[in-house]
């Protein structure tokens, strides 16, 4: 097994040249989450939390979209059920993140591996997956990305949580857009052709049918498993080796 | 700085829901071996759980909304995550400005 010799052969020293790498490749993506957690802490503020919950929310789930969809769906007082139930929901797509990356972390021991999925952001996760692809992935690097981020992440909301009212309504400047607006560009990165455009057409249906009806975050729940569903039933066609479908 | 008991209940609950989602598809995969219908199923997660988030803000809260998710699927074509997005905010902005 090929597990621990990178830390080793380096020395006593940590690997700092991995960490200040991993920290480099984070920087744009860090850029484009700081205005993300400044309207979370706005919105959370908004919502009767103190600038304490909103940070303490930012730094122990660590999952943007989750957190806004907890505003969205905000009670008082807070519903736990509802909300773990809601973030479950939101965060399932970081089962199949967790899936793909895990096995590349070849150099990383068992505890390290496990550790590391706790800050399996969709950002850390798509910076990891683009270097996967050229090189084999270090704790170092991997502690390079994630420090920053998660820091900038709870910042950024502290931030938010304390100027938010000086910020006044969110929706006058469209900041309360950024979160939708990054989702869409997310959604467009993740286009695969036609098989693509079924999921999203029956996940919009679906999600959007539920939330015409009922309340909470089920519509989560059904536009993700109409998507499925449609991906399961579409994957009949023939695949080339890349797992394509060809027409 | 307060700190409700309940807020506190709640953020641990989607603590513990998060760190489930991101521990558990690790485990599995350590211990699974899925069929090709599986992991096109598996595959499709992201995108229908995005659109399924965005959908009701996208089609259901009014034309500045619709509009702009519109602008910024178009500008994620040919610009970056940051870029695209501030187009998105701005143009929602200036849509509600005017009326729509």
């Amino acid at each position: 097994m090929t597990e621990i010799i990178d830390e080793t052969n380096t020395g006593q020293k940590p690997d700092a040249g991995g960490f200040m790498d991993g920290a480099k490749a984070i920087l744009p993506l860090i850029a484009a989450v700081l205005p993300v957690g400044l309207v979370y802490g706005a919105v959370a503020a908004g919502k009767g939390l103190s600038v304490l919950e909103a940070a303490l929310m930012s730094a122990l789930v660590f999952a943007g979209g989750s957190q806004f969809v907890a505003m969205d769906i905000w009670t008082h007082p807070a519903s736990w059920a509802g909300l773990g139930f809601a973030a479950l929901l939101v965060n399932v797509r970081h089962v199949l993140l967790s899936a793909s990356i895990g096995p590349k972390m070849t150099a990383f021991s068992t505890p390290k591996k496990y550790a590391s999925m706790l800050f399996l952001a969709d950002e850390i996760w798509a910076i990891a997956e683009m270097k996967a692809r050229e090189a084999r992935l270090t704790p170092a690097w991997f502690a390079g990305v994630v420090a920053p981020f998660y820091a900038s992440w709870v910042l950024s909301s502290v931030v938010g949580a304390i100027g938010g009212a000086l910020l006044g309504d969110p929706a006058l400047v469209g900041l309360d857009f950024a979160f939708p607006a990054v989702f869409i560009v997310l959604i467009m990165n993740f286009w695969q052709g036609r098989r693509t455009g079924a999921v999203l057409l029956a996940s919009a249906i679906a999600a959007i049918g539920v939330k015409s009806f009922t309340g909470g975050a089920w519509y989560i729940a059904a536009g993700a498993l109409a998507g499925l569903a449609v991906a399961a039933f579409a994957s009949q066609g023939e695949k080339t080796e890349n797992g394509e479908t060809v027409e | 700085m307060t700190l409700e008991l309940s807020t506190l209940v709640a953020i641990l609950a989607m603590a513990a829901a998060t760190i489930l989602t991101r521990v558990s598809g690790l485990f599995l995969i350590e211990r699974v071996k899925l069929s090709g219908r599986a992991r096109q199923a598996l595959e499709a997660i992201p995108p229908a759980v995005l659109m399924a988030v965005v959908a009701p803000t996208a089609l259901m809260t009014g034309m500045a909304e619709t509009m702009a998710c519109a602008v910024t699927a178009l500008a994620a074509l040919r610009l970056p995550l940051l870029a695209a997005t501030a187009i998105g905010v701005v143009c929602v902005a200036v849509l509600r400005a005017i009326g729509l």
